[in-house]
């Protein structure tokens, strides 16, 4: 589709970015990329998601499109090629339940580890994340049926859901000292996550795991009220 | 369609499993109703809802799906001949699925946190409830429903609206919805409870609020201690 406006406000840091954007790689679609400055919003972004207030947002002919896998899905819907939600509606119901139960569930333990005010609620959270990873495990196992991807073949709905958030994963890791994705306990994931972070769709979109623990520590040290007032 | 096998798995009083009716009796599905007493789940729950062990499952040809949201995206997928619950433009379909969203995660959520909180962190909680209801209002927009001329996702996923939010109205003494400030809501409301599916799923009003009454004296019981 030749002078396709298509445009995304975004951050190179935040996984709910990468999504639409893996999903427009995958089917080839050119857009401008909005990078906004962390800490400031800008006007188009005030006034393309005035809801929310929040990124990424797809602006495609003018008309723009919020919460990132509604972007996806909407992106899926638009422009044929590459498939990213399955075909058969009971597979796209798992795929569905799988990718809300990530962002309902599992990001959230993720990123109650930084929040947790107790070293019980630390642990409580890393606890969740390795129970979450088991379940996934054995959702990658039925939903891939011995393929590369949760998808099948090639990177699906879930595979994109999941897959944004390893950078923050690893992240978490080295800030933390603990290793969530091993290869004892889901060789599966392990294994999924070298093939999702290589993909040629996915390589260039991916942040660097260094920066993004740079980027934390930079927030925690902003966010932490001054020790001594 | 022959041969095919329908199951809910539900309980009277969720609002969430009341969406999955209102869908597939909009649609004209046959199904069977199998009623879970929550205090001790049946294996077949366990078995077809093993993550999050909830209501509503539907069942279709043996192959559970989970999520009332989900559940009702599936329904229109799967049934697409009658009463399509969201449109088929692409920009559309994705504006209705944000504000079903938004519908769940703040309006719902805030009746939650109206319910489980008195004196001042109430009243907290009722500007908040009322702001999103405000801000849900903007997608009405002088249409009859949110889903235009017949109701779509977005009035379904809301319609715990206008069956419970009277119902919380009453428990916490507090007036959430009227006409002065919310019309295009009130409306609303007195339209979807007009509604043949609606009134003849309507839970019963007096095990209802006493479900609720019970859960608002449990949460505020545990608050004090």
């Amino acid at each position: 589709m030749a002078s396709e406006d298509v445009k995304l406000i975004g951050a190179v840091m935040s996984p709910f970015v990468m999504r639409p954007r893996v999903s427009l790689n995958l089917k080839g679609v050119e857009y401008e990329f909005l990078e906004e400055t962390f800490g400031s919003k800008s006007e188009l972004l005030l006034k393309s998601n005035p809801v929310y207030k929040k990124i990424p947002v797809l602006i495609h002919s003018g008309k723009p499109i919020c919460e990132s896998l509604i972007i996806v899905q909407y992106i899926d819907e638009t422009w044929s090629g590459h498939s990213i939600l399955p075909s058969d509606a009971y597979d796209r119901a798992i795929a569905r339940f799988w990718a809300h139960y990530i962002d309902d569930k599992w990001f959230p333990a993720l990123g109650g580890i930084a929040r947790a005010q107790t070293e019980e609620a630390k642990n409580e959270a890393i606890e969740q994340v390795f129970t979450g990873l088991k379940l996934l495990e054995e959702a990658f196992e039925k939903c891939s049926g011995g393929k590369p991807f949760f998808g099948g073949e090639t990177i699906g709905y879930v595979d994109i859901a999941l897959g944004c958030y390893l950078g923050w994963l690893r992240a978490t890791e080295k800030l933390i000292g603990i290793t969530f994705l091993d290869e004892t306990k889901t060789p599966l994931l392990c294994h999924w996550a070298e093939k999702f972070s290589s993909h040629e769709a996915v390589a260039s979109v991916m942040p660097e795991t260094d920066k993004l623990v740079e980027f934390a520590k930079m927030i925690q040290a902003k966010f932490k009220a001054p020790a001594n007032k | 369609m022959a041969n095919e096998e329908v199951k809910l798995y539900g309980m009277t009083l969720s609002p969430f499993v009341l969406r999955v009716e209102w869908a597939l009796k909009l649609k004209h599905i046959e199904y069977e109703y199998v009623n879970e007493d929550l205090k001790n789940k049946s294996p077949q729950l366990l078995h077809y809802n093993p993550v999050h062990k909830q209501v509503p499952v539907l069942v279709h040809n043996g192959k559970p799906i989970c999520e009332s949201t989900l559940i009702l995206e599936y329904i229109d997928d799967v049934w697409k001949t009658s009463c399509p619950l969201l449109p088929s433009d692409p920009h559309e379909k994705a504006v209705a699925r944000f504000w079903a969203k938004f519908a769940e995660e703040k309006c719902l959520h805030s009746s939650f946190d109206v319910i489980s909180n008195a004196g001042e962190e109430l009243q907290k909680a009722v500007e908040e409830l009322q702001q999103n209801l405000k801000t849900l209002e903007g997608y009405l927009q002088g249409k009859k429903f949110f889903g235009g001329d017949i109701i779509g996702l977005v009035d379904i996923v809301a319609g715990w609206i206008p069956c419970w939010l009277p119902m919380i109205e009453e428990l916490v003494g507090v007036t959430i919805v009227d006409e002065e400030h919310l019309p295009l809501i009130k409306a609303w409301m007195h339209d979807i409870l007009e509604l043949d599916v609606v009134k003849k799923t309507m839970p019963p009003l007096d095990k209802t609020a006493a479900h609720m009454k019970a859960i608002r004296e449990n949460v505020l019981a545990a608050k004090s201690t």
